[in-house]
C-alpha cells in the first residue's frame, strides 16, 4: 500500500494532536489525517483539566418512568457540584470510576499537561503549579482552569489590582458593563469597571475579530490614526472609571479587552497598548469566533511539523478498509468521492464526541462511524436524559470506552482490536461540560494512546 | 404537502413558497431527517448533530428541465453548446452580451440547500478562517454569505446581496465548518443568481468579468500570435487603459504566453510514448499549462512516463474555476459539457483523470458534481485526481525517492493553494520531497495568497488582494529559498508579482528528482 506510516490518527483537535506527538516522539513514524480544519479554532484557548465534580447522583431518587417533558421541574434534586477546585489532582478520586482520569490515572494527566507546557511554550501559563488558576470569561463568570494563555495572565481573578473592563459600542455581543457587574457579583478581591469606548466603529458593525486582530496587527490607520494609538485613546479617558470600597475613584492597573488584540503580532499589540495606558493589558477569553483558539492551533500544528508528523486535513475517514486477526490494516479515506485506503500498524481514533462528529446519533442509537467501535448506551432512548438540565445527562458520558493503555474495549471490556485506540472526545465517561475537564481529558487519552499506539506498531 | 418546521427562524424563513410547494424529492427526504433529529424528545437536549451536510447535496444548477418560474426570463437555446476541438475554436459568442442568455436559475432546478443551512450551528468557524472578510470592511463574510442569505432568499422579494461578489471562492470556509455547511456551494448558488437576474448585462464590470472568466477564450487568440500577444501586454500604459476601459488591475503583469503551447507539443512529440492498458491516465492539463506554462504539463507527461503510466490528452476546455468564482454558472456549464463528454470516453478506456492545477482537480470533484446535472458527472468526480496525489495513492513515491539527490542544491518557498488545502492536499509537496537530498521546500504559512483566480485581477479588488498576500509575501522573503513554488498558476501568479521570485510546480521538481 502506498500510504503507509506506523501510526495514523484520525482527527485534528487537541487529543490528535496530542497522540500524534506523543507517538513521533516515541520514535514512530506518524500521519495525521483530519477531516476539517482544528476545532481548536472554536475553543476559548483555555485548557481545562478539572473544575468541578458534579454529583452523579440526584439528592432524591428520580422518578420512576419516562421523563416529564415541560413539566415544572424541581431544580434541588441535584446537589451543587462539588468546586470551583483548588486543585484538580486531589479531586480525581472523588469520579465516577468509568471517568478515563479513574482508568488512566492521575499521572497520565500531568505527564499531558507537561506535554501541552513543552509545545506551548511561552505563549501559556499555570505550569508552575499543579492547582487551578481563575480566570474570567467572557459570561462575567470566573472559571477554574489548568492553563492559559500569556495574554490572559494579567486578568487572573486572584490578582487585587483594580481592572477596567473594555467593550465596543458596536460590538453588541461584549457588554463591558454588565461583564463587571456580574465579575463583582461573583466576588472578586478586585474593584472592577466596565467601559464601552468608540473604536470598533470605524469597521463594519458586524466586523470579524479577525478584521480586527489584522488592523491592529499592521497598526492600520483608522481615520487618520494607527490603530494602537487610536485604541489607547479611545480607552484612556476611562482608566479611573473603577470606585473602591470607600467610594474613592482610583486608576486601574489592568485592562482588559475582548480577545482581538492582534494575531500575528499580539505581543507586540498588547506591550504597546501597556506602555500607552500606563497599565497590564489582558484579553479576555471567548469564544467561537476565537483567537485565542486560533492562535493556539497555529502553535500545535508548528509543533506537529517540528515532530516530523504528517498531516492533512479535508478528508473524513470514513470507515475500516481491511482487518484480520483482531487488527485493523488499513482505514478508507474519502478523497471527494474515491475511497482511498490508508494503512498503518495502529490507529488512534481522536474524532472528537457528539458535536466534533466523533460520534453518530439516531433512532436507533448513538454510534462510532469510523471503527464502528462499541459506545455503551442504554437501550431505551428516554434513559439517555434526566429531567432537570443540570443533571447528570447520560448521553454527555457516552462515548468509547478505554481500558488503561488506552486501547478502545468491545462490549466484554476487551480490545476491540489489538492495534486501535482512542483518546479525547470520543472517549466517554466523562462529562466534559459541567466538570470543565475537556482539554484536560484530551491531553491525558491523547499522551497514552499516542505512545501505546507507537509502542504497538514499532515493536 | 406541509412542510416541517422545528423553530422560529426556518419557519419564517419558510414563509408562502408556493415554487418550491411543486418541488417534491427533497422535501419529502428533509421529513424524515427532521423527525430523527428532533422529533423524540422535544424538550430534551437531543445529542444529534445537524443532519445533512456538504456530503448529501443533490446537484443545483440544471438548466435543462423543471419549471420556469414568473419573474425569470424564459429560456432560449444555449448559444454554444457544441463540443469542438481543444485547440481553440470561437467561443466569441459568448462573450457578447447580447447573445447571452439568462437561464431559469435556481428557482426552477432541485436544489434544495436548506438542510445545509439549517446544520449551521452559528459557530463562526467560517467567518474567522475567511481571508477576504480579514481586510475588506463591506464584506460580511461566509456564513452571512451562506447560510444566513440561503434563509432570509425564501423570502419572495429578496434580492442577492451584492457582496456576494466580493468573495473569492477560495473555499476556506468549507474547510472551517464543523458541520460539513455546504458553504461554497451556496455561495457558487447566489453568485450565479446575482449575475444571471440582478446585474446589469451592460455593465463594465459584468463584461470585464466575462473576460476575466473566459480567459481560455483570450489565451487560446493570444497563443497564435504569443509574440505579439506578450508584446502588447507590456506595452507602456496598455494596462492603464485595461484598467480604465475595464477595470482590470493596472498595476499587474499580464503572463506570457509560451512560443509552444503544450498541446502543440504534444502533437509534435507524436503523443504518448508509453503504451500501457494496465496503467493510463487522461491528463487534464487546463487553459494555464497549455498556453502559459507548458513546462507544468511537459514534466507532467514525463513522470508519469517515467513511472509506466499511458498518458491521455483528451480535448477540453476550462474547468470553470473561474467562471464559478464570477457567477457565469452557464459559461461554466457548456465547458464542463465538453469536459465530461471527453473524460468519461478515457475513463471507459481505463484512465483515471489527472490535473496539474489544484483548482481543476477541485472543479472536477466537487463544484462539477454539485452545480451540474450532466450524464457522468459523477464518474469524472470519482475518477480525478491532482498529478502527485496519484503518485502518492499509487506508487511507492517514498522508496523512489529516498536517497535522491538533487545535482543543484536549491530552496523553495511553498505556498500550499487554498483549494490544495480543501481536498486535503496542502501537505503533500512538504512531505514528498523531504527525504530528497539539496531540495528544501519551506512552507510559508496557511495564509492565502489572495489572488483568488480572477479576483486580484479586478481593479477594485487589487488593494486587498496585495493585503491579503501581504503575510505570504512576507513569509516568502524570510524563507531561505529565493524560487516560489505551489500548485496554482494564479498563485505563482501573486508569489511572482509581490515578490519577483521565479516559481516552479511540484512536478518540475520531481521531474528533475526522478530524473525523468
Ligand atoms: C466552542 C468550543 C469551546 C471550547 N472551550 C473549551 C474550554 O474553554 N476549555 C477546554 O478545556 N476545552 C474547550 N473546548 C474543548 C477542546 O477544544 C476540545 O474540543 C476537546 O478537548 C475535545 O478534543 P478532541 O480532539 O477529542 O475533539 P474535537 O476537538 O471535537 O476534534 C475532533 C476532530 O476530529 C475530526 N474528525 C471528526 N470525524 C472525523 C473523521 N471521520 N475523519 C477524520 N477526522 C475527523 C474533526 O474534523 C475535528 O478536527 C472547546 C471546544 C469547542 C468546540
Ligand atoms: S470562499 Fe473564501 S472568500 Fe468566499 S466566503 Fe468562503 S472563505 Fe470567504
Ligand atoms: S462554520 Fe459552519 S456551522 Fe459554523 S457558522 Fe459557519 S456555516 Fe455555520
Amino acid at each position: 500500500m502506498a500510504i503507509d506510516s506506523d501510526v495514523l490518527v484520525v482527527g485534528g483537535g487537541l487529543a490528535a494532536v496530542t497522540s500524534a506527538v506523543a507517538a513521533a516522539r516515541e520514535g514512530a513514524d506518524v500521519r495525521l489525517v483530519s477531516h476539517k480544519a482544528s476545532t481548536l479554532r472554536q475553543a476559548s484557548g483555555l485548557i481545562d483539566a478539572l473544575g468541578y465534580v458534579p454529583a452523579t447522583e440526584p439528592a432524591t431518587p428520580l422518578r420512576d418512568g419516562p421523563p416529564t417533558a415541560g413539566r415544572e421541574l424541581d431544580r434541588d434534586e441535584w446537589p451543587d457540584p462539588e468546586g470551583p477546585l483548588a486543585d484538580p489532582f486531589e479531586a480525581i478520586d472523588g469520579l465516577p470510576e468509568s471517568h478515563p482520569y479513574r482508568i488512566l490515572g492521575a499521572d497520565a494527566l500531568r505527564e499531558g499537561l507537561a506535554l501541552f507546557d513543552d509545545l506551548a511554550g511561552d505563549a501559556y501559563r499555570g505550569g508552575h503549579t499543579d492547582r487551578n488558576a481563575l480566570l474570567p470569561t467572557f459570561g462575567g463568570s470566573v472559571k477554574p482552569t489548568a492553563r492559559y494563555p500569556a495574554a490572559a495572565e494579567a486578568g487572573l481573578a486572584s490578582d487585587d489590582r483594580p481592572a477596567l473592563i473594555v467593550g465596543f459600542r458596536s460590538l453588541t455581543e461584549y457588554d463591558a458593563r454588565a461583564f463587571a457587574g456580574r465579575l463583582e457579583a461573583a466576588g472578586v478581591p478586585f474593584d472592577v469597571a466596565g467601559a464601552e469606548v468608540e473604536f470598533a466603529e470605524a469597521f463594519r458593525a458586524d466586523a470579524k475579530v479577525t478584521r480586527l486582530a489584522k488592523a491592529l496587527d499592521h497598526d492600520e490607520a483608522i481615520d487618520g490614526v494607527p490603530a494602537r494609538e487610536a485604541l489607547a485613546k479611545a480607552v484612556a479617558p476611562h482608566l479611573h472609571d473603577a470606585v473602591d470600597e470607600a467610594g474613592g475613584v482610583e486608576r486601574v492597573e489592568r485592562v482588559g479587552f475582548p480577545a482581538f488584540l492582534g494575531d500575528q503580532e499580539g505581543d507586540e499589540v498588547r506591550a504597546e497598548l501597556a506602555d500607552r495606558l500606563g497599565a497590564d493589558v489582558f484579553e479576555i477569553p471567548m469564544g467561537p469566533p476565537s483567537l485565542p483558539g486560533l492562535r493556539l492551533e497555529d502553535r500545535l500544528y508548528d509543533a506537529l511539523d517540528d515532530a516530523g508528523v504528517r498531516f492533512e486535513t479535508g478528508n473524513p475517514v470514513v470507515g475500516v478498509e481491511t482487518a484480520a486477526d483482531g487488527r485493523v490494516e488499513a482505514v478508507a479515506v474519502d478523497k471527494k468521492g474515491r475511497e482511498t485506503p490508508y494503512g498503518a500498524d495502529a490507529f488512534v481514533l481522536a474524532t472528537g464526541g457528539l458535536v466534533g462528529k466523533g460520534l453518530d446519533s439516531d433512532r436507533e442509537g448513538v454510534r462510532e462511524p469510523v471503527f464502528d467501535l462499541h459506545v455503551p448506551q442504554p437501550a431505551d432512548r428516554y434513559e439517555w436524559f434526566v429531567d432537570d438540565a443540570f443533571g447528570d445527562q447520560p448521553y454527555a458520558r457516552f462515548g468509547v470506552r478505554i481500558g488503561g493503555d488506552g486501547r478502545a474495549l468491545n462490549a466484554e471490556g476487551e480490545p476491540e482490536y489489538d492495534n486501535v485506540f482512542a483518546a479525547g472526545g470520543v472517549v466517554g465517561g466523562a462529562d466534559a461540560a459541567r466538570e470543565k475537564s475537556a482539554s484536560g481529558v484530551s491531553l491525558a487519552t491523547g499522551i497514552v494512546a499516542g505512545r501505546e499506539a507507537a509502542t504497538e506498531a514499532t515493536q | 404537502m406541509t412542510r416541517h418546521t422545528d423553530d422560529g427562524e426556518t419557519e419564517e424563513a419558510n414563509g408562502p413558497d408556493e415554487k418550491r410547494e411543486g418541488v417534491d424529492g427533497p422535501d419529502e427526504k428533509r421529513e424524515d431527517a427532521d423527525g430523527s433529529t428532533t422529533g423524540a424528545a422535544p424538550s430534551s437536549p437531543a445529542p444529534g448533530v445537524p443532519e445533512a451536510g456538504r456530503d448529501e447535496q443533490p446537484s443545483i444548477f440544471v438548466p435543462d428541465d423543471g419549471e420556469v418560474p414568473e419573474g425569470t426570463p424564459s429560456e432560449r437555446p444555449a448559444t454554444d453548446g457544441g463540443v469542438e476541438s481543444a485547440a481553440g475554436g470561437s467561443d466569441s459568442a459568448d462573450l457578447d452580451p447580447d447573445a447571452y442568455d439568462p437561464v431559469d436559475v435556481f428557482p426552477g432546478g432541485d436544489l434544495d440547500l436548506r438542510e445545509g443551512a439549517d446544520s449551521c450551528y452559528k459557530c463562526t468557524s467560517c467567518d474567522t478562517s475567511c481571508p477576504v472578510a480579514e481586510v475588506d470592511d463591506e464584506f460580511p463574510g461566509p456564513k452571512f454569505q451562506g447560510p444566513e442569505q440561503w434563509r432570509l432568499k425564501r423570502k419572495d422579494d429578496h434580492d442577492i446581496d451584492e457582496s456576494i461578489t466580493s468573495c473569492s471562492n477560495c473555499m476556506r470556509c468549507d474547510d472551517a465548518c464543523p458541520s460539513s455547511v455546504p458553504l461554497s456551494q451556496m455561495h457558487n448558488e447566489a453568485r450565479g443568481q446575482f449575475v444571471e437576474s440582478q446585474m446589469e448585462k451592460l455593465s463594465r464590470e459584468y463584461i470585464r468579468n466575462r473576460i476575466l472568466s473566459n480567459y481560455r477564450f483570450f489565451a487560446s487568440i493570444a497563443s497564435k500570435v504569443p509574440r505579439l500577444a506578450n508584446a502588447a501586454t507590456k506595452i507602456p500604459g496598455a494596462m492603464k487603459v485595461g484598467e480604465k476601459l475595464l477595470g482590470i488591475a493596472g498595476d499587474r503583469e499580464f503572463p506570457d504566453f509560451a512560443t509552444q503551447t503544450f498541446r502543440e507539443w504534444w502533437k509534435a512529440r507524436g503523443g504518448a510514448q508509453v503504451e500501457n492498458p494496465d496503467k493510463r491516465v487522461a491528463y487534464f492539463h487546463g487553459c494555464y499549462s497549455n498556453y502559459n506554462t507548458p513546462e507544468v504539463g511537459k514534466a507532467m507527461v514525463r513522470v508519469y512516463e517515467h513511472f509506466g503510466y499511458e498518458v491521455m490528452v483528451p480535448p477540453q476546455k476550462c474547468s470553470g474555476t473561474p467562471m464559478f468564482a464570477n457567477g457565469m454558472l452557464k459559461d461554466a456549464r457548456r465547458h464542463a459539457e465538453t469536459n465530461v463528454e471527453n473524460l468519461v470516453e478515457a475513463i471507459g478506456e481505463g484512465a483515471d483523470v489527472i490535473a496539474s492545477c489544484t483548482s481543476c482537480s477541485l472543479s472536477l470533484r466537487q463544484e462539477y458534481p454539485e452545480l451540474f446535472d450532466i450524464h457522468g458527472i459523477e464518474d469524472v468526480s470519482e475518477h480525478t485526481y491532482e498529478a502527485l496525489e496519484y503518485l502518492r495513492i499509487n506508487e511507492d513515491l517514498e522508496a523512489e525517492l529516498a536517497g535522491t539527490e538533487l545535482a543543484d542544491e536549491q530552496s523553495f518557498a511553498y505556498h500550499a493553494p487554498c483549494h490544495a488545502r480543501n481536498q486535503g492536499l496542502d501537505r503533500q509537496a512538504v512531505e514528498t520531497f523531504r527525504d530528497v537530498d539539496g531540495v528544501e521546500l519551506e512552507d510559508v504559512g496557511d495564509s492565502c495568497s489572495g489572488i483568488s483566480g480572477t479576483y486580484g485581477w479586478k481593479e477594485e479588488k487589487y488593494e486587498k488582494s496585495m493585503e491579503i498576500g501581504a503575510e505570504m509575501f512576507e513569509h516568502m522573503e524570510d524563507a531561505e529559498g529565493d524560487v516560489g513554488m505551489t500548485e496554482c498558476p494564479t498563485c505563482a501568479m501573486q508569489m511572482e508579482h509581490g515578490t519577483g521570485y521565479e516559481v516552479e510546480h511540484p512536478l518540475q521538481l520531481l521531474e528533475d528528482a526522478v530524473g525523468a
